[in-house]
């Protein structure tokens, strides 16, 4: 391959590496970051912020590294006092035009924005002059835009398009007046937005963030006369350790219980018992569809951002839907109706907090689809995890050394197949484990589907079960459903699909924590450590199918009759419909 | 928010435009046509309104924040309808110095619109410019393509005026 090798020096060391490489790239081999803010190594090459700028000797101009291919021969300086003094300027002049507000701002102390300034040594703000002002948009329930900490970095507009295929973001307007909104500058809540949270994820200042609910959380806390119940998702377990610091892959969920308590939640439930339930009532679907000719193939239906996208974009395909709530829906639903009944307490004292790894879950649970007749939501609050770190952080509880409690039943029993929900291809592995033993009618031999694994944006596989040939797939990040989509439409068969929203499925959702210092989202090396706590932690329980849990069993028996039957939809099922403005 | 979208969509645009956005579609790269489209639609109806914008979208298959984005950042597209009439007055140093700005003043109170603003009949639309090139005329003005110089504020109403009779003759 020597043929392909480019031969430079970077600050007078002398490297090879193959041609295409970046002068970023590069540098890192030789052990040198040169310093980068628009760029993001999931997205494309972007090369509006020109931090990363270097000098080139024989070129006239200053080049930006991400965006400049090696050539052979190439002399290149990273951190000339001339370059160190530019990029120096060029941070001054985008805090110039940037609220002063660090100590009081969401992303105090993990902003990429504030972390750089004081990374170039800007101490002094040499630029004073007119700010831009722009109101806070805050119409969407899941995220909140302030473009005034906008620095235009475009990373939301191309994780938009690039990785959900939403599009939803574009810049307008020119100059000092460049706003990046929704097409026809139209409120988040009345665009194509799908709530993901990903622009969250990769903003480097807060320029997005999640709506809060803390506040609300609080004062439910704080009053006598509510029974106040939280419910946290499979996701949180396999994150939340990341906001303490813990190394990523820590499960935690004896902790989150814990601190859950001790921040005075009555009971503390986990959204696993109705991943459960979902198994039970979506095996049950698909094999109706399988053994009635109904349509497939079945589409799942936990992820709310995956769910408006296909609303806007595939209304074609919504009878492909599985007409399941969400676990999260579903438990609100069951906790207001069967636990209050057994706790014999008013479920309009009731006050349900769900714990997600996703904003657009805060969406979910204000569709009126979820609402009781009087239009109170059947969730009334959803935090995301950094909003429970947070919250933790804020009560002053020593999560770090906190001793593991456990999950209030009944409602906080689950088996394996429920803690691999949070995994991208963890829902359609859980429902396999469940309707292939209902179409063998016999234990498997092993429950380990291991090909749909993996933190990958696209599988599929051909699988036989009892007999039955079976097509599957799986995607995450939305771009990865639209090619499985396509092939839909066009006719292709498959039996199932999974799609979540999110790279990576739920541990890679829009509410997880930051990335540490110096770390980036979308990282699919972090979200396999995510996704193999939770595969251990299946592993390691005696249970491992959705329809062997006692008490989703007792549930049924006592509560719901028949699996699909008429209870169980009215409390579990739901229905789609397709939104403008239409998606293209 | 929660409207249908699904079933057939009646387009407001015009059958020919529509034709023509279809056959960008079907070549290569037809986000590159963009512009195109929308000087077209512009040319036809006069500015670029959201309802059309998501139709172009829709037809050449760009999102539509694209077509907005791009819409916003050139100067020549217009975002809001434009009067029968455009009166563009002159802003450059030679007709500011010779009473312009009492000029604009003028025109203002006899439209009753700001400057950037359209009537409400939609005959008149009032735009600054910069030097027209006929600096001996200062203030000047240009009606369509009809050039008035030598303005005075009093001579606004009479210009006027009219116009306004031969539209209702």
């Amino acid at each position: 391959m020597a043929t392909n090798m480019i031969r430079l020096t970077i600050d007078g060391r002398p490297v090879e590496v193959e041609a295409g490489t970046t002068v970023m790239e590069a540098a890192e081999k030789t052990g040198i970051h040169i310093p980068r803010l628009c760029y993001h190594p999931k997205l494309s090459v972007e090369g509006a912020c020109r931090i990363c700028i270097v000098e080139v000797k024989g070129m006239r101009t200053w080049p930006v590294s991400c965006a400049t291919k090696v050539s052979e021969g190439m002399e290149v300086t990273t951190a000339s006092p001339a370059i160190r003094q530019a990029r120096r300027d060029i941070v001054e002049l985008l805090l110039d035009n940037h609220p002063m507000d660090c100590q009081t701002c969401e992303r105090d102390a993990n902003c990429e924005l504030q972390n750089l300034a004081y990374q170039l040594g800007v101490r002094d703000r040499q630029f004073a002059g007119e700010r831009k002002c722009f109101p806070t948009e805050d119409s969407s329930f899941s995220v909140v835009r302030n473009s005034e900490k906008c620095i235009l970095c475009q990373r939301c507009v191309r994780v938009c398009a690039e990785v959900q295929g939403v599009h939803n973001l574009s810049q307008h307007w020119r100059g000092a007046g460049t706003v990046v909104t929704p097409a026809f500058e139209a409120n988040m809540i009345d665009s194509v937005c799908i709530n993901c949270g990903q622009c969250i994820n990769v903003c480097p200042t807060a320029a997005w963030i999640e709506k809060s609910w803390t506040d609300e959380v609080w004062e439910a806390l704080h009053d006598p006369a509510k029974h106040v119940v939280a419910h946290i998702a499979p996701a949180i377990r396999a994150a939340i350790g990341e906001g303490f610091g813990l190394p990523p892959g820590t499960p935690a969920a004896g902790k989150t219980a814990a601190a859950l308590k001790l921040l005075g939640f009555d009971k503390v439930f986990d959204t696993n018992f109705t991943a459960d339930v979902t198994i039970v009532e979506e095996s049950h679907e698909f094999l109706d569809r399988v053994k009635n000719g109904g349509v497939l193939p079945l589409i799942t239906s936990c992820s709310p951002g995956w769910v408006k996208f296909i609303e806007h974009f595939y209304p074609d395909l919504l009878p492909n839907m599985s007409s399941c709530k969400s676990p999260m829906s579903m438990h609100s639903a069951i906790i207001k109706s069967y636990y209050a009944e057994q706790a014999k307490i008013d479920p309009a004292n009731i006050y349900v907090v769900s714990i997600m790894p996703c904003t657009a879950k805060k969406f979910e649970s204000r569709r009126p689809e979820f609402m009781n007749a009087k239009g109170r939501p059947d969730t009334d609050a959803v935090l995301t995890t950094r909003e429970l770190v947070w919250m933790i952080k804020a009560f002053g509880i020593d999560f770090v050394n906190l001793p593991d409690e456990d999950f209030d039943n009944p409602l906080g029993y689950s088996t394996g197949a429920a803690d691999i929900f949070g995994a991208t291809g963890g829902v359609l592995e859980a429902a396999l484990r469940t309707a292939a033993e209902i179409l063998t009618g016999a234990p498997l031999p092993s429950i380990d589907f291991t090909q749909v694994r993996g933190v990958v944006g696209l599988k599929e596989a051909e699988l036989e079960v009892a007999g039955i040939q079976l097509h599957i797939a799986i995607a995450n990040g939305l771009q990865n459903a639209r090619e499985l989509l396509a092939r839909v439409r066009a006719g292709e068969k498959f039996d199932i699909i999974e799609i979540m929203a999110c790279p990576g499925g739920c541990i890679g959702g829009g509410g997880q924590p930051y990335p540490p210092k110096g770390g980036y989202t979308i990282d699919f090396d972090l979200y396999k450590k995510r996704a193999e706590a939770l595969y251990a932690i299946d592993s390691g329980k005696e249970m491992r199918s959705s329809h062997k849990n006692p008490y989703v069993l007792e549930l049924y028996k006592n509560y719901l009759g028949e699996i699909g039957g008429h209870r169980a939809h009215e409390l579990l099922h739901t229905h789609y419909h397709a939104r403008t403005p239409r998606g293209i | 928010m929660t409207k249908q979208n699904t079933g057939e969509r009646a387009y407001t645009l015009e059958r020919d435009l529509q034709d023509f956005i279809a056959s960008c579609r079907k070549r290569e790269h037809p986000e590159s046509f963009l512009i195109t489209v929308l000087h077209k639609v512009q040319a036809r109806c006069g500015y670029l309104s959201n309802e059309h914008m998501q139709e172009v979208a829709e037809l050449l298959g760009v999102p539509a924040s694209t077509v907005s984005g791009v819409a916003t950042f050139y100067h020549f597209f217009r975002l809001k309808p434009q009067g029968k009439y455009m009166i563009n007055f002159c802003l450059g140093t030679a007709c500011y110095v010779r009473g312009a700005p009492l000029v604009v003043d003028a025109f203002r109170e006899v439209l009753g619109i700001e400057v950037g603003e359209t009537t409400k009949d939609c005959l008149f639309s009032l735009e600054a410019t910069r030097c027209l090139g006929v600096c001996g005329l200062a203030p000047v003005a240009m009606i369509n393509e009809e050039v008035y110089g030598k303005l005075t504020p009093t001579a606004i109403p009479g210009i006027i005026d009219t116009i306004r009779r031969r539209e209702e003759a």
